[in-house]
């Protein structure tokens, strides 16, 4: 995603046109067969019959969809009322992932904007420095921040030599040790996009509010901020969505109790307890859910380049 | 001048910028510290050692951990080779190929592994092999890894093609080079750096994956993630800390790499 651009690009041109279905047979082939038809398939599974060990039986059923939109009572005979175990995890989900980004955004913006304003030559080595923790697998940092943040890890034992505190903060299994295990894996998506943005920032726009006696927060606001404002949709999209399907913050940090729509899926893959069209269902309403925001998301891009360009 | 500078800085960025790469690396610098930590008890430091190395290698758990990293580097080094040449196949179509129809969606199908999550990938391919009867072990792995490696690979590889001049081919084909020779002797070496930095990212991301591995894996087989997981489901044990600190040494350097081959390029 972080290529979002358009394919096209400034050396374009037709040598290799003759070749051109040859060379995009492979990529069709493995992504069509790999990426594609399994989606198609969840989409046809998720309107199956569960098998109880696991799997499905080839029968069409409502029943996933209908198990998570409705309650109708133990056995199932009770005029339907709205059930709100799956779409409250959905909305605690929604709530974590927004937290996290925010998180990220105030952090991650004034780190964008100061590594665009350095030399020319030094912001590839910042960027860099910026970028090495996201190659670091995921799995391996959300250990680390669970190390980190036990009740006697280093954090509390570092808080405590200080005086700071008298006895250790309780953080992990908490559902601010998931904000802060997603703002964690996903904040050098939210740095990258705003620092492009700031970088193509023209800084005589600030000096002319400057001039007019626009003070330094002021020109932030009315004049960077909307400028800027594509990098910055891009950095929040780049760290929601990721955050909201997560499953290793929630899952190594957060404990049972925060429950995100990550695990409530993991959950009905594994063991007999599990439900193969719920599984799927679920993860059906995750993909619509990200797909309608990447659509705005690109209608905004759009229109942000469009005026741009006038 | 000094007006000018004064513009652009706005107090407290700075701290903000130091914090954030506090928050960063005091997680993987922490680890790293403990990980030669000579006490069996992660809470308590007892002297630096490499005992928990050695463990790695030669205690009860080494038999997992080498099995777990034979898949894991295996699996890394045939995905991201396979997924390397179809983004490399893809990228000239795409670059070189002209303006066609169905460029846009091709161009969707190849990122579609960055914009479903990953969560859902995992599923999807979970219930694809289940659908076709495949029985999940290696190779489902192996498949899973080329689908979500190729967008990596990709981008990289597309990004230095388009920085390369068109005319270097079409004074090629001028003194009559044929449009094969022109690909193997001009553009594919020009593009060697974008390659190899597709190459290593697709291989970390292959290397990385926990949540697409987990689903398709099937029962007995692990890779280092995977196992890691299971071993930190228990507890977070001192040999994790090794081993875990060992595969971030493999993701910087590879990463390093990529940067410098990416960057030397563009000094040409």
């Amino acid at each position: 995603m972080a290529g979002g651009a358009s394919p096209g690009g400034s050396a374009t041109t037709d040598t290799y046109a003759g070749a051109r279905n040859w060379l995009l047979m492979p990529a069709w082939l493995v992504l069509g067969i790999l990426s594609l038809a399994p989606v198609a398939m969840m989409l046809v599974y998720s309107f199956l019959t569960k098998e109880f060990r696991g799997g499905v039986i080839w029968e069409f059923s409502l029943a996933a969809y209908d198990q998570f939109f409705f309650d109708r009572g133990l056995f199932g005979d009770e005029p339907p009322r709205i059930e709100w175990t799956y779409i409250s995890i959905f909305w605690r989900s929604i709530w974590q992932a927004g937290l996290a980004t925010l998180m990220s955004l105030l952090i991650g913006f004034p780190t964008a904007y100061f590594i665009a304003t350095r030399p020319e030559k030094v912001r590839p080595i910042w960027v860099f420095l910026i970028t090495i923790p996201y190659w670091v697998n995921l799995l391996i940092r959300t250990v680390s921040m669970k190390f980190l943040l036990r009740d006697n890890g280093p954090l509390n034992d570092f808080l405590m030599s200080t005086g700071l505190i008298g006895e250790p903060i309780h953080i992990i299994n908490t559902n601010f040790a998931v904000q802060l295990g997603l703002f964690y894996s996903y904040l050098p998506f939210m740095v990258l996009p705003i620092y492009a943005s700031v970088e193509r920032y023209n800084f005589t726009l600030s000096e002319a509010a400057a001039d007019l006696y626009a003070s330094k927060w002021v020109t932030l606001r009315r004049i960077l901020l909307p400028t800027v404002k594509p990098g910055v949709i891009a950095g929040c999209i780049l760290v929601f969505v990721p955050s909201l399907g997560s499953f290793l913050a929630p899952d190594l940090l957060g404990g049972a109790k925060n429950f995100m729509i990550g695990s409530l899926i993991e959950e009905q893959f594994k063991g007999s307890a599990g439900n193969w069209p719920f599984g799927a269902a679920i993860a059906m309403v995750l993909l619509t859910m990200v797909l309608i925001l990447l659509l705005l998301f690109a209608r905004q891009q759009a229109r942000a380049d469009r005026e741009a360009g006038q | 001048m000094t007006a000018k500078t004064d513009v652009r800085n706005y107090p407290g960025f700075i701290a903000i910028t130091i914090l954030c790469l506090v928050i960063l690396y005091a997680p993987l610098l922490v680890v790293t510290a403990y990980s030669f930590n000579a006490s069996a008890s992660i809470t308590i430091w007892e002297g630096l050692s490499v005992r928990w190395y050695i463990d790695v290698f030669t205690g009860p758990e080494s038999a997992k951990f080498k099995s777990a990293a034979m898949n894991s580097f295996s699996i890394a080094l045939m995905a991201a080779t396979t997924a390397t040449i179809i983004a490399t196949c893809a990228a000239t179509a795409m670059v070189r190929g002209g303006k066609f129809r169905g460029r846009t969606l091709s161009f969707g199908l190849i990122s579609l592994p960055l914009m479903v999550p990953e969560i859902v990938t995992a599923v999807a391919t979970l219930i694809f092999f289940n659908a076709i009867g495949f029985t999940r072990g290696y190779t489902t792995i192996l498949a899973a890894h080329i689908a979500f490696c190729i967008p990596f690979a990709y981008l990289p590889i597309s990004a230095r093609m388009q920085g390369i001049e068109g005319t270097y081919e079409q004074a090629a084909q001028d003194l009559y080079a044929t449009r094969a020779q022109a690909f193997r002797y001009i553009l594919l070496p020009l593009m060697m750096p974008g390659i190899i930095s597709g190459f290593l990212l697709a291989f970390i991301i292959s290397l990385d994956d926990f949540i697409i591995t987990n689903f398709v894996k099937g029962a007995g087989i692990e890779t280092l993630p995977t196992a890691i997981f299971g071993s930190v489901k228990q507890g977070i044990k001192p040999n994790i800390m090794a081993i875990s600190t060992m595969l971030l040494g493999v993701s910087v350097v590879m990463v390093t790499i990529s940067y410098f081959v990416s960057k030397k390029d563009n000094t040409q």
